[in-house]
């Protein structure tokens, strides 16, 4: 199977009528591990929705008497990140203008290696995609240093386009597997008709294997938008003071140890956070699962 | 059919090929050569021998990251895999709400480590957390306070992290017991083979291809740890959870010796080819054995 996009069909057959004890076994095992990892987003939400004297009155456990949004909208607006207390806010719209243009991109470049890879291959293009795919297990730490000083050389460094590129470098290799072994699925007839007609490179991608890769341009937007979102190392090295990712001013404001710490103002502000990819997560549906089909590395 | 295109895929690629030559190779070339050079806050490329390697092994924060990061990468792969087959065993036996609890397993995943670390942290802080919780129900004795605990809060971070990825393991796991042929469950249906011996060893060896990949995701993410450390528990009590991700961060920029920052980089990059070898490996093995059948 060249991509997981059948992927994932139910199981065969309705559920069994009776309830037999093995059965109902299952279903108490799957009602605990559902609680195992829904509590800590309820404990999220919780406890973004209280008042300091009744966190210190209760557990985090516990629904709120009286739910109210101050912490929400202290974490938003007026909490301190650091030295500047104007909320995760600044930080939302730091992570948007760093995460729209990276997926773009991203997802621009994996198109274009992918359709290159699977029907222009070119002598050495082999081992290059075998580099990019074992780029995909190494840790960030081993690029970091060098990679400061040429964005620095080209001016870059700490700057926006900086760290948009640094996503781009990073997202590409995942990309262009993803994209790679979708158009590997393609029936190749479709590429030679084109090239019989006398199609070019360009068009023949632009109009013919484009339009055709539409589920995978969403698996791979979803992919490249979370994982961008999500990323807290590169925003922190890359991003600078003035673009600082939302994670990174979270672990800020988390961290700040000046006065009595706010639970529910921390609380608010990561659930403010998590938002966007929850949003992604629960938007998108099965195509979330579908990219980790496609985005598992196979060769 | 006219050829005037050789160009256009390599001119199409070059941003690519620049990215895999100057960054993929370029950088990490740089990095392995510099922890053979005595830099300290700027790089110095005059050879120095083993000398930071020697510093680094014998440095005892050093040595303590990386055990943590052995306790933490085993019991974390091994919770993830027991746990993500058992779940997708489970959900494979035509449960009614297959949706929601897919929906449910998976949902952590899409959120950042530095938000499971946020949320791990409050959820088990001794003052206000799953201990208070339990002590208001009733038992007022029951003790739960491993963050805080030198010994034990490794393996808080273990719990926090299966808690995000063992999801994925779920997916692919689902996805291999539905692609075993469907003869192969009748056969074992019509001999009496018992279930669980069926998923033990009969089944497993079918899904190699998914048991590889989340392997190697799994054991090369927990060398990448980072985020989640620094979130949970800064790498403490003390250097209790202390990582090499975070050590090297820390040599780089706030203690000013790349060198020692390019030796310990380079052994997590050292530890990611040992993890990630058994499925690029049996990768380079199926493209071999393909080629070898179409030929």
């Amino acid at each position: 199977m060249a991509v997981g996009l059948a992927f994932p069909d139910h199981a065969a057959g309705p559920a069994p009528r009776r309830l037999s004890p093995a059965r109902l076994a299952i279903y108490v095992f799957l009602a605990f591990s559902a609680a195992f990892f829904l509590v800590p987003i309820y404990i999220m939400i919780a406890t973004a929705l209280k008042t300091m004297p009744e966190i210190r009155g209760g557990s985090a456990l516990h629904w709120p008497v009286a739910p109210d949004l101050v912490a929400w909208f202290k974490a938003w607006s007026s909490a301190c990140v650091g030295l500047d207390c104007t909320g995760i806010h600044v930080g939302f719209w730091n992570s948007v203008r760093i995460v729209v243009p990276s997926v773009f991109l991203a997802v621009l470049v994996g198109a274009i290696n992918g359709y290159c890879l699977s029907f222009w291959r070119f002598r050495g293009a082999n081992l290059m995609f075998a580099i990019m795919l074992f780029a995909i297990f190494i840790p960030y730490q081993v690029f970091v240093f060098p990679m400061i000083s040429i964005s620095a050389f080209f001016g870059q460094y700490g700057k926006l386009p900086g760290i948009i590129l640094v996503h781009v470098i990073f997202g590409m290799p995942i990309m262009t597997l993803m994209f790679r072994n979708y158009f590997a699925g393609l029936p190749i007839d479709v590429f030679k008709a084109a090239r019989v007609d006398g199609a070019g490179f360009w068009r023949i991608f632009w109009q013919i294997m484009l339009p055709m890769s539409k589920p995978i341009i969403v698996v791979a937007v979803i992919w490249q938008a979370t994982a961008s979102w999500n990323d807290y190392l590169l925003g922190l090295v890359f991003a600078g003071r003035d673009n600082l990712p939302m994670t990174a001013q979270l672990n800020l404001l988390v961290t700040a140890e000046m006065g009595a710490h706010e639970y529910n103002v921390d609380m608010a502000a990561t659930l403010q956070t998590a938002l966007i990819p929850l949003i992604i997560y629960f938007v998108s549906g099965k195509w979330f699962a579908r990219g980790i089909a496609a985005g598992a590395v196979k060769g | 059919m006219k050829r005037p295109h050789r160009w256009a895929p390599k001119i199409a690629m070059l941003p690519t090929i620049l990215t895999v030559v100057v960054i993929y190779v370029g950088c990490l070339s740089w990095t392995v050569f510099v922890s053979f050079t005595d830099s300290q806050s700027i790089p110095d490329l005059t050879p120095s021998g083993l000398e930071q390697w020697i510093r680094l092994f014998l440095d005892y924060r050093w040595r303590a990251a990386m055990s943590h990061m052995f306790v933490f990468g085993a019991f974390y792969v091994i919770g993830c895999l027991v746990l993500g087959y058992v779940l997708a065993i489970f959900i494979d036996q035509r449960v009614r709400g297959e949706d929601f609890f897919r929906t449910v397993i998976l949902c952590p995943h899409a959120l950042s480590f530095i938000v499971t670390g946020e949320l791990w942290k409050w959820y088990l802080d001794p003052e206000f957390g799953l201990q208070k919780f339990v002590r208001d129900l009733g038992w007022s004795r029951f003790t739960f306070d491993w963050i805080a605990d030198r010994h034990l809060a490794i393996y808080t971070l273990v719990i926090a992290g299966i808690w995000q990825s063992v999801g994925v393991v779920m997916v692919l796991m689902l996805a291999g017991l539905r692609s075993v042929d469907e003869d192969i469950w009748k056969v074992t249906r019509v001999d009496g083979i018992p279930a669980l011996r069926v998923y033990l060893s009969v089944v497993p060896p079918m899904m190699l291809p998914s048991l590889l990949t989340s392997v190697a995701l799994l054991g090369t993410g927990a060398v990448k740890n980072y985020d989640l450390v620094v979130a949970m528990t800064g790498g403490g009590p003390g250097i209790a959870t202390d990582v090499p991700s975070k050590f090297v961060m820390e040599y780089l920029f706030e203690r000013s010796n790349i060198g020692l920052a390019a030796a310990g980089a380079t052994t997590m990059l050292l530890t990611t080819i040992v993890v990630a070898a058994p499925l690029l490996l049996w990768q380079a093995w199926q493209r071999r054995r393909r080629l070898a059948r179409n030929a």
